[in-house]
C-alpha cells in the first residue's frame, strides 16, 4: 500500500515535470491568415496528424486589409501570405523576420526560377518562401460571349478596355477586381505606357482607358465573382487566374452548362507571387517554420496545388500534380508567354495616394 | 476590539454609496467604449503617416525635457477640404441616409401601427416574427438578399415565370438593392421604439377626436402622429447614424459607383495605408452626426418638461 502511495506521488511529479516542460516550448497551435478558397483543407489535417500542432486558419480577400492588420501590429497570426509587391513594402515598416533557414530542412525543393522574380522586389527570400503564384486576366463565360459577339477578342486587353467590345457584353454582366494597383498598370499596357511605372502623370492616363468603359462595368469587386461567374449570373471579368478555375470547377461540378474559360491577354499580364512569411510579433514562431517546412513537402504543397488550380514555386511538386494542371499553359503558362508578364512596383506613399484617387474617380465618377 | 471601531471615513461612504455606484456604470462605459477610442482617433488624426508600425508618426515627442513636444499637423483636414471627393461623399451618405430612413419610417409605422393595434394575444406573436430574423447572422441575411436580387435570382425567376417581365431586372449592384438592403437590416430598429410608442396611446383620445365628428385620417394627423412622435425621433435616429456610415450593405448590394463615407474610410485606410486621413474622415462624420444627436437631445429634455 504504502508503496503504491510512493509511485502514485512519483507519477504525479514526473507528470507535473512533463506539463512544464510542455509549457516551456511552445503551446501546440498556430495562427493562419490566407487568401480566401486558396487551400485544400486536407493539408492542414495532414500538419496537424504529423506534428500534433493544431492548425487556427483564418481568411482574407485582399493584400490591402491585410496589411492594414499587420500595420497595427499585434495581428496573432503566425503565418501570413502577402503577396510579394506587398510583402516588399511590409518588410521596409519592419513587419517580418527573416525565416531561420536552419528550421526549413524541405527548403531545396524551391524553384529557383520563382526565387528569381521574387527577388526583382527586394531581399524577399530571406523573409518568405513562395506560396502560389499566377497571373492576372481574363476569365468569360463562352456560351454567353459567344452569343453575342462572333470572334470576340478574348485573348487581347481589347476584350476588357475596347468600349466597342465591352458594351457588346454589358447586359450579361462584366465585373472587375477591386485591385487599382492590377487593373490601372493593364490599362497602361493597352495604350502602350509602361504598365510599371511609378509616374503620376502617366498613371492619370488609366483614367481615360477605363472611363470609356466604365459604362458597362457592373461592379469592382474581388471575391464576388467567383460565385456569380459559375452561376451564369455575369459573363467576362478581369480575375485572378486561379479563382477564375475555381468558378470553371464549380460551373462543370454544377452541371448547370456554363463553360468558363480563362486567357492571358497577348499584350501581357500581372504576374504575382503569394509569399509565406512570419510577423516579428508572431505568439509562436518555431510552429510557422515547422508549418512552412511542411507546406514545401513536394507531395503536401500538390494537394494544395491541384486544388486551388493555381501554379507553385515548388519545382520537385511537379512531379505530384496533376498532368492537365502541369500542361495547361494559362497554369504554368510556356516561356513565350512567361515573357511577357510583368510585376507590379511597389508604390510609394505619394504614388499611391494618386493611384487610389484614380481609382475613386474612375469606379465612382467623383 | 470591537469591530465598531472602524470607522470609514464618512466622504468615502458618501462617494461609495450603491447610488452613485450604479450612476456610474454607465459613465464608466462610455468613458471605456467611446471616449478613449474617440481620443485615440483623435490623435491619430493630427499625425502624418509613416512607413512603419503603426504608419503614423507620434504625437508626443519626449525630448531633454520634462515636458514633451506635441507635433500635431493638420494636414489631413486641411487635405480633406482641397479635395471635392469627400463632401460629395458626405452628401452622397447623407443621400441615401436621408432616403432610407424616410422610406423605413414609412414602412415601420405601418408595421408598428398594425401590431399595436393587433389583439393582445397576437401582438407578442407578431414583435416575435418581426425580432426573428435578428436571430441570423446579419452578413447571411445581406447574402440571402443577394439570392434573391441578382439577375437569375429567386425575385426574376417568380417574375419571368408569372409572365410580368420577359427580361430580367437587374437590380443586384445598383443603388436599389442598397435601398432594399438598408430598409430590410434596419426595419426592426424603426418597428421596436415605434412600437413602443403607439403600444402605450390613449386609444380614448382617438374616441374623443371621433366623437367631436373628426374624421379617422385626420385623426390620424392630428392625434396619433404628434403624439408618436418621440417613437417616430427615436426610430428614424437608430437608423439615420448607423446608415450614415453604412459599408457592409453598399459594398455587398450595391454598384461601385454607390459613393459612400464608409467606402472613401476604407479606401484611405487600406489603399493608401493613410490613418490620419482616414481618421480625419472619421473625426468630421462624427461632428455631422452629432448636430442630430444634439436637436434629438434637446427634443427630448422638451419633451420632458
Amino acid at each position: 500500500m504504502k508503496n503504491k502511495i510512493k509511485y502514485l506521488l512519483i507519477a504525479s511529479v514526473l507528470t507535473c515535470s512533463a506539463q512544464i516542460a510542455v509549457a516551456a516550448a511552445e503551446e501546440k497551435v498556430v495562427h493562419v491568415l490566407n487568401w480566401s478558397d486558396y487551400i485544400d483543407e486536407q493539408v492542414l489535417t495532414n500538419f496537424t496528424d504529423a506534428t500534433g500542432i493544431k492548425v487556427v486558419y483564418d481568411v482574407f480577400d485582399s493584400n490591402e486589409v491585410l496589411e492594414a492588420k499587420l500595420l497595427a501590429g499585434g495581428s496573432g497570426y503566425d503565418v501570413v501570405v502577402p503577396s510579394a509587391s506587398f510583402l516588399a513594402r511590409q518588410i521596409q515598416a519592419g513587419v517580418f523576420q527573416k525565416l531561420d533557414k536552419s528550421k526549413l530542412s524541405n527548403i531545396g525543393n524551391m524553384w529557383d526560377d520563382v526565387e528569381e522574380r521574387v527577388a526583382q522586389f527586394g531581399p524577399l527570400n530571406d523573409y518568405s518562401v513562395n506560396w502560389h503564384w499566377g497571373t492576372t486576366g481574363i476569365g468569360y463565360n463562352e456560351g454567353m460571349i459567344n452569343e453575342r459577339m462572333e470572334n470576340a477578342p478574348t485573348d487581347s486587353l481589347a476584350m476588357i478596355f475596347d468600349p466597342d467590345v465591352v458594351s457588346k457584353f454589358a447586359d450579361c454582366g462584366v465585373h472587375f477586381l477591386n485591385a487599382p494597383t492590377e487593373i490601372i498598370p493593364a490599362a497602361l499596357l493597352y495604350i502602350g505606357e509602361d504598365p510599371k511605372s511609378t509616374d503620376t502623370e502617366v498613371i492619370k492616363k488609366a483614367e481615360g482607358v477605363l472611363a470609356k468603359v466604365r459604362p458597362y462595368i457592373q461592379k469592382f469587386h474581388s471575391s464576388q465573382y467567383i460565385d456569380s461567374l459559375a452561376n451564369g449570373d455575369i459573363c467576362l471579368v478581369v480575375g485572378w487566374s486561379g479563382d477564375i478555375f475555381m468558378a470553371q470547377y464549380a460551373a462543370w461540378d454544377a452541371e448547370n452548362d456554363v463553360e468558363i474559360v480563362y486567357a492571358i491577354p497577348k499584350e501581357g499580364a500581372v504576374i504575382w507571387f503569394d509569399q509565406l512569411a512570419i510577423p516579428k510579433d508572431a505568439p509562436h514562431p518555431d510552429n510557422a517554420h515547422e508549418f512552412i517546412n511542411f507546406i514545401m513537402i513536394p507531395e503536401q504543397i500538390a494537394i494544395a496545388t491541384n486544388y486551388v488550380w493555381y501554379a507553385n514555386g515548388n519545382l520537385a511538386s511537379q512531379a505530384f500534380l496533376d498532368e492537365e494542371l502541369l500542361n495547361d499553359p494559362a497554369v504554368y503558362p510556356t516561356p513565350e508567354v512567361l515573357e511577357g508578364l510583368y510585376t507590379v512596383p511597389t508604390y510609394d506613399a505619394a504614388t499611391q495616394r494618386v493611384l487610389t484617387r484614380t481609382w475613386t474617380k474612375i469606379t465612382t465618377g467623383y | 476590539m470591537n469591530i465598531k471601531e472602524i470607522q470609514i471615513p464618512t466622504f468615502l461612504k458618501r462617494i461609495f454609496n450603491g447610488r452613485n455606484t450604479v450612476i456610474s456604470i454607465p459613465y464608466l462605459w462610455l468613458l471605456f467604449l467611446f471616449l478613449f477610442p474617440f481620443i485615440i482617433v483623435l490623435k491619430i488624426s493630427f499625425a502624418q503617416p509613416v512607413l512603419a508600425m503603426p504608419p503614423y508618426t507620434d504625437l508626443l515627442k519626449w525630448g531633454e525635457s520634462w515636458w514633451p513636444t506635441i507635433q500635431a499637423s493638420f494636414d489631413s483636414y486641411l487635405f480633406l477640404f482641397s479635395d471635392s471627393l469627400y463632401i460629395h461623399a458626405y452628401l452622397s451618405s447623407l443621400k441615401i441616409a436621408i432616403i432610407s430612413t424616410i422610406l423605413t419610417l414609412i414602412i415601420g409605422y405601418s408595421i408598428a401601427y398594425s401590431v399595436a393595434k393587433a389583439p393582445t394575444q397576437w401582438r407578442a406573436i407578431l414583435l416575435m416574427l418581426i425580432i426573428l430574423p435578428f436571430w441570423t447572422s446579419f452578413l447571411i441575411r445581406v447574402y440571402a438578399w443577394i439570392g434573391i436580387l441578382k439577375t437569375e435570382g429567386l425575385l426574376n425567376l417568380a417574375l419571368t415565370t408569372i409572365g410580368i417581365i420577359d427580361k430580367p431586372l437587374i437590380i443586384m449592384n445598383t443603388d436599389l438593392a442598397v435601398y432594399i438592403g438598408i430598409v430590410y437590416s434596419y426595419l426592426p430598429f424603426m418597428i421596436l421604439p415605434l412600437y413602443a410608442n403607439l403600444e402605450k396611446m390613449d386609444m380614448s383620445l382617438l374616441e374623443a377626436a371621433a366623437d367631436l365628428g373628426c374624421r379617422p385620417l385626420k385623426t390620424f394627423w392630428t392625434v396619433t402622429i404628434p403624439l408618436s412622435l418621440p417613437g417616430i425621433l427615436a426610430g428614424c435616429f437608430l437608423v439615420f447614424i448607423p446608415v450614415m456610415g453604412e459599408f457592409v450593405i453598399p459594398d455587398l448590394l450595391g454598384g461601385s459607383e454607390t459613393l459612400m463615407i464608409g467606402k472613401v474610410l476604407w479606401g484611405e485606410f487600406f489603399y493608401n495605408r493613410d490613418w490620419p486621413v482616414a481618421s480625419a474622415v472619421a473625426i468630421i462624420l462624427l461632428a455631422i452626426l452629432v448636430v442630430p444627436i444634439m436637436f434629438y437631445q434637446k427634443s427630448q429634455e422638451k419633451a420632458i418638461s
